[in-house]
């Protein structure tokens, strides 16, 4: 059977090229960077050598490159170690209702430790409001944590506002690059950012590993305490094998990045010109331009997401959705309902993130086995059929949203 | 994450549809937790003679209501009653946890099909 990966938000394919870059790290080149002797100085080499490579693809400075676990712990570093080292100042956050879980529950971790959160609102495409961020800015915030782009419906938030704004006003920015790294262009001048996190395996690399940066001069305290590892910013022995590999991959992303974004718009749009083309009661989610190049995101009325995965997964597609049901919880995706969709709605979410290995081919694949899906689901659903919406005035689901 | 059986009837669904003329219509659920069952009954003699579904929701939504049309179809009334929930997901080779109580409903609409019919009776 034809197999097609359109969940490249969920994690990528580790490219060829890193997987050999990191093979003699397992075995051959095994000390510890930390060490003085021969074994050690080889591989802290190594490790800079990448380390050069992440900062290089975002414009850094290597010396503020830090490396993490991955996303989630670069996140909650961020948060957590501006939040704790600037109490002198203040203890306000200001953040939004779109953010990935790694934000929002580490700001409500720190809400329930006697900080002030700001969660705000988001506009219809999942946008959050610049001068909306500009009036939440009391003299005790410290931070405005808002991530690059939406890991479920793509939109790009207006960083480089953001950061302009976060400058005038003397306030920390932190934003969340690990749906965007590799997929638009990140400079963290041109963003304004003050910290920014990074994953590796999002971008081709391997899971395990992610960064932080650091902008030179930020007040900031770190998360781990221990060895003097990544210049007393991350405690811990490195995990040097996926280092190397999101080193290999950063450089390949920031090299291959026009070519890229050239090439899964082209196929991103194909997808949601022929999905939208082709069903009544169903709409685009996220913004219509300023969205992630692979991302195409999708809410189909009076059926459910999960069902809708099942039936691709089992004519090969493998794709993601915002429903309850794969979300793990009894509610729909949070980034869904804050975008004003109603839950019902929400519920049938479907989700499709290309990648550099997709082809035109698996989007045709994918374009002729989603109707007949699509159909059969309908024609299950009690709720009102799509076909009799107009006629039937009694069809709340329906009416309401006319 | 699911048995086979439940995949089974995820795939191939018994008896969708709906029963224009009734003895019995049963719904549970609400759109906004992603679960809505609605069973259809034809009633001849106490047994249940016919019997159609129209679920939206998840694979074990799906599954569920597939399933316990099958496990009634040619029963008397007073056997349909005995099936719980659970009977259900037993016949289903289980479900996974997280599905006993969200999407797990397919006994409830069917009970509601009953009582709906013995309501229409009394009339």
């Amino acid at each position: 059977m034809r197999r097609v990966y359109f969940d490249h938000s969920s994690t990528t394919p580790l490219d060829p090229a890193a997987a050999g870059e990191m093979a003699p790290y397992f075995t051959e080149f095994f000390g510890n960077p930390s060490s003085f002797h021969y074994f050690g100085r080889g591989v802290r080499k190594a490790v800079e050598e990448a380390r050069e490579k992440v900062a290089g693809a975002i414009g850094a400075d290597p010396r503020e490159i830090v490396f993490t676990s991955g996303g989630t712990e670069s996140v909650n570093m961020a948060i957590e170690g501006i939040a704790q080292a600037n109490q002198k100042k203040g203890n306000h956050i200001i953040t939004c209702a779109v953010e990935h879980h790694c934000s929002l529950n580490t700001c409500k971790s720190l809400a329930k430790k006697g900080f002030e959160v700001t969660f705000l609102p988001v506009d219809s495409y999942g946008m959050v409001s610049v001068d909306d961020i500009a009036a939440a800015i009391t003299d005790r915030t410290v931070l405005i944590n808002i991530m690059h782009a939406n890991n479920e419906v793509g939109t790009i938030q207006p960083v480089a506002e953001i950061g302009r704004l976060a400058r005038e006003r003397g306030v920390y920015f932190h934003s969340d690059a690990c749906t965007s790294f590799g997929r638009v262009p990140v400079n963290v001048d041109d963003l304004g950012v003050n910290l920014l996190s990074l994953s590796a395996h999002k971008i081709y690399g391997p899971k395990g590993a992610g960064a932080l940066y650091l902008r030179k001069g930020t007040r900031w305290q770190p998360l781990f305490h221990g060895g003097a590892q990544e210049r007393m910013r991350r405690s811990g022995t490195e995990n040097v094998p996926a280092i190397i590999g999101f080193g290999k991959t950063a450089e390949l992303a920031a090299a291959g990045l026009e070519h890229e974004i050239t090439y899964l718009t082209g196929l991103r749009d194909k997808i949601i010109r022929e999905v939208i083309g082709r069903f009544d009661n169903i709409r685009l989610t996220g913004h219509p331009e300023k969205r992630t190049p692979n991302l195409a995101s999708f809410c189909f009325e009076f059926i459910e997401g999960e069902s809708m995965l099942l039936h691709l997964d089992m004519q090969g597609v493998a794709a993601s959705s915002g429903s309850a049901c794969t979300s793990g919880s009894l509610e729909p995706s949070h980034v869904l309902t804050s975008m004003g969709i109603p839950p019902e709605v929400a519920h049938g979410s479907l989700l499709l993130t290309l990648g550099k290995n997709n082809t035109e081919e698996d989007v045709d694949y994918f374009l002729a086995v989603l109707p007949p899906i699509i159909e059969r689901l309908r024609d299950m659903s009690p709720l009102c059929h799509y076909d009799h919406c107009e006629v039937e005035e009694d069809c709340i689901t329906c009416t309401a949203r006319k | 994450m699911y048995s086979e059986k439940v995949m089974d009837h995820f795939s191939n669904p018994r008896n969708v549809g709906e029963i224009p003329d009734a003895d019995g219509i049963g719904e549970v659920g609400n759109p906004t937790c992603g679960d809505i069952m609605k069973i259809f009954i034809k009633v001849k003699d106490g047994v249940i003679d016919d019997i159609k579904f129209k679920t939206f929701g998840c694979g074990a939504a799906i599954a569920t209501s597939s399933m316990v049309t099958e496990l009634v179809k040619g029963k008397t009334i007073d056997e349909a009653l005995k099936i719980s929930n659970k009977t259900v997901a037993e016949a289903l080779d289980g479900l996974p946890s997280k599905k006993m109580h969200c999407s797990n409903l397919a006994a409830d609409a069917l009970h509601k099909a009953i009582e709906d019919y013995r309501n229409r009776s009394k009339k």
